[in-house]
């Protein structure tokens, strides 16, 4: 008894953000079907000053290639997930992204604590739902989900919690840690 | 290896050099579905263009058609503003659904993974 009809299925969008190298696609790769995704990302005019050369467009793109994952809830509920582009040169690209997603994973690496500084004040200027996903590399030292929170002076609201993306089940406790705080997010703005 | 090195063709070749069209805006996750109407002129309507309108007869979003047709975004979103300028398809974008997805789709959202 959906109430969109059948042939207006619903898209929801989920990013998985964090430094590079942190297993954004690793995460996504363990709990979906990863499919290919080009980008030629044209550059002029979304840059600011770009001469307005009239009909002849500079045609100044840069190649992004980046992977998304599918999850199909129910015929016509399906949830994407997005890694954004980790290097800074693509910025422009997380304001497509971000624009009208559920929420975001910012997976961080302990060793490498402040490469999701970045992400985190991303989201939190945009009011973007997130949540810290710390990834458990092998050798590297365990902190409690607490330690990491002060750590990244985070808000209490924001769930922190330990995980190895590499798992199937810990993938999943991270997407529905996010979903939950999405849905807190939502009624209490409701209230 | 081919693939390694990136498509022989540059990109912006199937859109005769255009970059921008009326689907610049489009979301990724818009959806895309083909009204069933026959173009006024079927010289028109390029073979991606042709494929685009077949995919989506049932609705599909912009992203899973990039990754179905192996072309990039930019590309495939000037292939369907044509179409939308010609009134061939009918995009809805995300925002009819979120911003804010409902409580009950969130609730179905958080079973559907716990059961994955």
């Amino acid at each position: 008894m959906a109430f969109a009809p059948s042939d207006e299925p619903v898209a929801l969008k989920i990013l998985v953000a964090g430094g590079f190298g942190v297993g954004k696609t690793t995460l996504v790769g363990a709990i979906s079907e990863i499919r290919p995704l080009r980008t030629e990302e044209v550059l002029s005019d979304r840059g600011v000053g770009v001469d307005d050369v009239g009909g002849v467009e500079t045609k100044t793109t840069t190649t992004v290639a980046m992977d998304f994952g599918r999850i199909t809830i129910r015929e016509g509920l399906v949830v994407y997930l997005f890694g954004t582009p980790g290097q800074e040169r693509f910025w422009f690209m997380w304001d497509e992204l971000s624009y009208g997603a559920l929420g975001a994973v910012v997976i961080a690496d302990t060793r490498r604590l402040t490469d999701c500084f970045p992400s985190i004040d991303y989201f939190e200027q945009r009011g973007t739902p997130f949540i810290v996903a710390v990834n458990c590399f092998d050798g590297a030292e365990r902190y409690e989900p607490d330690d990491v929170r002060i750590a990244l002076d985070l808000d209490p609201e924001v769930p922190v919690l330990l995980c190895d993306v590499r798992r199937r089940a810990s993938a999943k406790v991270v997407l529905v840690t996010l979903v939950e705080h999405a849905l807190k997010t939502l009624t209490a703005s409701q209230r | 290896m081919d693939e390694e090195a990136g498509p022989v063709v540059r990109p912006y070749a199937l859109t005769r050099g255009r970059a921008h069209s009326s689907a610049d805006d489009m979301d990724l996750i818009a959806m895309v579905t083909a009204v069933g109407k026959t173009p006024r002129d079927p010289a028109d309507i390029g073979p991606e263009q042709w494929r685009i309108l077949d995919i989506t007869a049932r609705a599909t979003s912009v992203v899973d058609l990039a990754s179905e047709l192996d072309l990039a975004l930019g590309v495939v979103r000037v292939l369907l503003g044509d179409l939308q300028d010609q009134g061939l398809i009918r995009v809805r974008p995300p925002a009819q659904v979120a911003p804010l997805p409902s409580e009950r789709i969130l609730k179905e959202v958080i079973n559907g993974l716990r059961a994955l």
